[in-house]
C-alpha cells in the first residue's frame, strides 16, 4: 500500500491533546509518525490552512438495509459518511427485519465491507424483534460484530426489560443505547408540546416525556452499574439529569445531534416535513442547555440519527409523515456554523465531540491519530463558505432540514486506513 | 359591486387564505368590509353576481362537512363560479394517491380555486405550496377555520356595531377547536378582550401567549361578558379521558336559561354548529332571543363571497364585471 504525507496542516487529535502544525505520515494504513519536515512518502498532499482531524465517527445513524434499500443502502449511506468526513458509523438496528441476530450483525459488517467506504459497525437490538417483549441474543450479536445495544426509534417502555437489557450488557461491557420518550405522554404527538404546537393545531410530544424516561433510565443504571448511552438528547431537563448522575459516578453517557442543537420548533411553522423527526426540535431554553451539555462534556458526542426517508414519504400533510432527517453530510458545517463560529465550542471541543467522544463512548479503537492508529483521517477547511444543496448529496435520500443555509466548513479529504476515499 | 371596495383600506394581495393569524389588521376589515357589500345579495329576488363568472371552484372535503360545504357551493354560485365538488370518500384519496398529486390533477383540469377541509393541521399549506390555483382554508385540524372566524367577528359587529373593547368568551374544547384559534387571531387583532373558558385538561397550557385570558369558571367569568361563543364539546374527547362526562361536563361549562340570567341582558351568544342540545347549550338558549347562531349561518355565505372574491384576484381584474 503507498504511503500518504499530509503536509502542513493543523492536527488536532483531542484524545492526545495534539493541537499543532506539523506533517502527518501514513504507512500501511496505520499513523506512522506526527512530525516535522517528513518526507519520502509515495503521495503527499498538501494541507496547509486546513484541519487534520482524526474520522469523524457518527455512533447513530440508520442506513435503512436490510429492508428500505430505496431510502439508503449500506453503500449508499456509507459514501454519504465519507462525503460528510465520517470514516466510521454504527448502524441502529430499526431496520426490515431488525438487527437481533448474529447472521444480521454479520450482514451489516459484510455488506459495509463490499461497499468498501466508512467502516461500518452494527448496533444489536436489545429485545428480539425491537418488540421490548424478550431479550436479544446480546451474546451472538456480541460475535457478529454488535458495538452496543439499541431498540432505537423506539424506547424500552417495559422498565423491567430496561432493567434486565442493562444487567445482561454489562457481561459485554457494551453499552445500551436508549431513545427516551414516554410513549403514553407523547401519544399522537408530531412535535414538541408547547406555543407553536398550540397555534400550528399539532398534537405535542412534551419534553417531560423524554425527561421521565432519561431519569427512570439512570436509576435503572444505579440500581445495575449497566451503561447507558441517551441517544439524541434535547431537553433541558434531560441535560440536566445526565450531568447530575455523572457527578454520582454513574456510567451514563450521552450524545445530541447538529439539529437539535441548531434549530427550534419555530422551524415547524411552515408545515414542511422536513423539520419533523423524533424527538422533535425543541425550544431555544432546551437548545441553550444541549449546547451547555456540549460544551462541559455532559454530552462527549455528536451524532447525526441521519435518518433517510424517500421523498415521497416527507412530502405530505406533516402529521402524516415519518419522523427522521438526514445529516451525515451537513454535520460538520452546521457544527461549525451554530456551535464554533457562534463560540459555543472550540474547534478542538467540536472535533472532540465528532471522534474522541464517540469512540470512547462505543469502545471501539477510533478517533483518534496516535501513531499506531488506523489512518481513519479527516481534513477540513473550518473557513470554507458554501449552500448545502441536498440535491448533491450523495445519501439516496434528500429529507435535509438544512437546504439552502449558508454555512462554513467542508470536508476537504476523507481517508480511511490509509486511503483517499474522497468525494 | 359594492361600492365598499372603492375605499377598502388595504388590497388583497394574497393567492390563498390559509388562516386569520397572518392577516393583518386592516386584511381583515377589508374581507369585513366587501361581506358587507355582499350581505345585500342574498336579499335579492334574483341571487346572483357575476363576479366569479368564467371561474371554477372546486371544493374537496377530505373531513366531512356540510354546512360549510353548503355555505362554499352557495357562495360561488352566486358569485356565478362554475362549482365542482371532488367527492373524496370516492376518490383516488382512498386508493393511496397522494393529497398533492390529486390536487395537482384536479388544477390540471383548470381550476382557479380550491377549497379543502382536511383533518391534518396545514394541509392547505402543503397545497398552497403545490398549486397555481387559489386555497382557501375551510378547517384544518385544530390549526384554524379561518372563515368561520370572519363570519364569527362579522356577526358580533353586525349586533355590536362594534369589535374593539368587547369582552368575548369561548367556552369550550379550546385545545382541539380551529374556530377558537381563528376567533383568537382575528378577535385580538381587532380589539376584542378574549377569554378562553373549559376544562383544565381542554385548555393548552400556553394559550396566554396569544394574549387571552383564561378561566375554567364559567359562572365567574359570565356576568362581564357581551358575547360568549359555545363550541361543540366532542364525544371522543371523553373517550380520552380528558374530562369524565358529558353531564360533568354540561353541570360545569354548558349553557343553561339558568345561567343566562346571571349574564348581561344583552349577552350575544354564538355557536359554529353543529350543536349538541342539551350538552353545551339547552335549546331555550340556543333558540332564545340572545341568539345568533342562525344569523351566524347566514352571514357565513357573505363572508365567502368576500373571500372568493378577493384570493380569485376579481378585484384586480380589469373591467372586472360590477355587481
Amino acid at each position: 500500500m503507498p504511503s500518504l504525507l499530509l503536509r502542513g496542516g493543523r492536527i488536532i487529535d483531542p484524545a492526545h491533546r495534539i493541537d499543532r502544525v506539523a506533517d502527518l505520515l501514513c504507512v500501511d494504513g496505520t499513523v506512522k509518525r506526527i512530525g516535522a519536515k517528513i518526507s519520502g512518502a509515495d503521495e503527499v498532499l498538501d494541507v496547509a490552512g486546513l484541519v487534520v482531524a482524526p474520522g469523524f465517527v457518527d455512533m447513530h445513524v440508520h442506513l435503512r438495509e436490510p429492508g428500505k434499500e430505496e431510502e439508503e443502502t449500506i453503500a449508499s449511506g456509507s459514501a454519504a459518511a465519507i462525503a460528510g468526513g465520517f470514516t466510521s458509523v454504527a448502524a441502529m438496528p430499526n431496520t426490515e427485519p431488525a438487527v437481533d441476530t448474529q447472521a444480521a450483525a454479520e450482514f451489516v459488517i459484510q455488506q459495509g465491507r463490499r461497499a468498501g467506504k466508512a467502516n461500518v459497525y452494527p448496533i444489536g437490538a436489545v429485545t428480539k424483534e425491537r418488540k421490548g417483549e424478550e431479550l436479544a441474543e446480546m451474546g451472538a450479536l456480541v460475535r457478529g460484530g454488535a458495538v452496543a445495544f439499541s431498540d432505537d426509534g423506539a424506547p424500552v417502555q417495559n422498565a423491567e426489560m430496561m432493567r434486565i437489557g442493562l444487567q445482561y450488557a454489562k457481561m459485554f461491557d457494551r453499552v445500551v443505547i436508549s431513545h427516551c420518550e414516554d410513549r403514553d405522554l407523547c401519544g399522537s404527538g408530531v412535535m414538541n408540546a408547547g406555543v407553536v404546537a398550540m397555534t400550528l393545531g399539532l398534537s405535542g410530544m412534551p419534553r417531560i416525556a423524554e425527561d421521565i424516561m432519561v431519569h427512570r433510565d439512570i436509576a435503572l443504571v444505579a440500581a445495575t452499574g449497566g451503561r447507558l448511552h441517551i441517544a439524541h438528547l434535547s431537553t433541558a431537563g434531560g441535560v440536566d439529569l445526565v450531568r447530575a448522575a455523572q457527578k454520582r459516578g454513574l456510567r451514563v453517557t450521552a450524545e445530541a445531534t447538529p439539529h437539535h442543537v441548531a434549530l427550534t420548533d419555530e422551524a415547524v411553522r411552515e408545515y414542511d416535513p422536513n423539520f419533523k423527526m423524533n424527538p422533535p426540535l425543541r425550544t431555544a431554553t432546551d437548545v441553550a442547555a444541549v449546547r451547555d451539555g456540549l460544551r462541559d462534556g455532559t454530552i462527549a458526542a455528536i451524532a447525526t440519527d441521519h435518518a433517510p426517508h424517500a421523498a415521497e414519504e416527507k412530502e405530505c400533510e406533516f402529521v402524516a409523515a415519518p419522523f427522521g432527517v438526514i445529516g451525515l453530510e451537513t454535520a460538520l458545517p452546521v457544527v461549525i456554523t451554530e456551535l464554533v463560529e457562534k463560540k459555543v465550542l472550540s474547534l478542538v471541543q467540536a472535533v472532540a465531540r465528532l471522534t474522541a467522544g464517540p469512540a470512547r463512548i462505543l469502545g471501539i479503537p477510533k478517533g483518534t491519530l496516535k501513531p499506531g492508529a488506523d489512518a481513519d483521517i479527516t481534513v477540513f477547511d473550518p473557513k470554507s463558505a458554501w449552500v448545502i444543496d441536498p440535491s448533491k448529496f450523495r445519501s439516496k435520500s434528500r429529507n435535509c432540514p438544512f437546504a439552502g443555509w449558508k454555512v462554513r466548513g467542508r470536508v476537504v479529504h476523507t481517508i480511511v486506513s490509509g486511503k483517499r476515499m474522497d468525494p | 359591486m359594492p361600492s365598499v371596495k372603492k375605499k377598502a383600506p388595504e388590497g388583497w394581495t394574497r393567492k390563498d387564505l390559509l388562516g386569520l393569524q397572518e392577516l393583518t389588521r386592516g386584511e381583515i376589515e377589508l374581507l369585513l368590509a366587501t361581506a358587507r357589500g355582499f350581505q345585500e345579495v342574498s336579499t335579492r329576488s334574483i341571487k346572483k353576481v357575476p363576479a366569479l363568472r368564467g371561474k371554477v371552484v372546486v371544493t374537496m372535503f377530505v373531513e366531512p362537512s356540510t354546512r360549510t360545504r353548503t355555505s362554499f357551493e352557495l357562495a360561488s354560485a352566486r358569485m356565478s363560479a362554475d362549482i365542482v365538488d371532488f367527492p373524496t370518500s370516492m376518490s383516488s384519496l382512498t386508493k393511496g394517491e397522494s393529497l398533492i398529486d390529486t390536487a395537482k390533477n384536479i388544477e390540471a383540469m383548470g381550476i382557479d380555486i380550491l377549497i379543502i377541509r382536511h383533518g391534518a393541521s396545514g394541509a392547505p399549506h402543503l397545497l398552497a405550496k403545490h398549486l397555481k390555483a387559489s386555497v382557501v382554508n375551510a378547517g384544518d385540524g385544530a390549526h384554524e377555520h379561518p372563515t368561520q372566524g370572519l363570519l364569527d367577528i362579522f356577526t358580533i359587529r353586525e349586533a355590536k356595531g362594534r369589535i374593539e373593547g368587547l369582552k368575548v368568551a369561548i367556552v369550550g374544547d379550546i385545545s382541539h377547536s380551529r374556530v377558537a384559534r381563528s376567533d383568537i387571531w382575528g378577535l385580538r387583532k381587532l380589539g376584542a378582550e378574549v377569554t378562553v373558558v373549559g376544562p383544565s385538561t381542554l385548555i393548552p397550557g400556553p394559550i396566554e401567549k396569544l394574549g387571552v385570558k383564561v378561566s375554567h369558571d364559567l359562572d365567574a367569568v359570565l356576568p362581564e361578558m357581551d358575547v360568549i361563543n359555545m363550541l361543540r364539546i366532542q364525544m371522543e374527547r371523553q373517550k380520552r379521558s380528558l374530562f369524565p362526562s358529558l353531564p360533568e361536563y354540561s353541570r360545569l361549562f354548558g349553557l343553561n336559561g339558568e345561567r343566562l340570567r346571571r349574564a348581561k341582558p344583552d349577552l350575544l351568544i354564538l355557536h359554529p354548529g353543529p350543536m349538541n342540545r342539551g350538552v353545551e347549550i339547552t335549546p331555550e338558549v340556543a333558540d332564545g332571543p340572545q341568539s345568533v347562531i342562525l344569523r351566524q349561518v347566514t352571514n357565513g355565505l357573505a363572508v365567502r363571497m368576500a373571500v372568493l372574491y378577493h384570493v380569485s384576484g376579481a378585484h384586480r381584474a380589469e373591467g372586472a364585471p360590477d355587481a
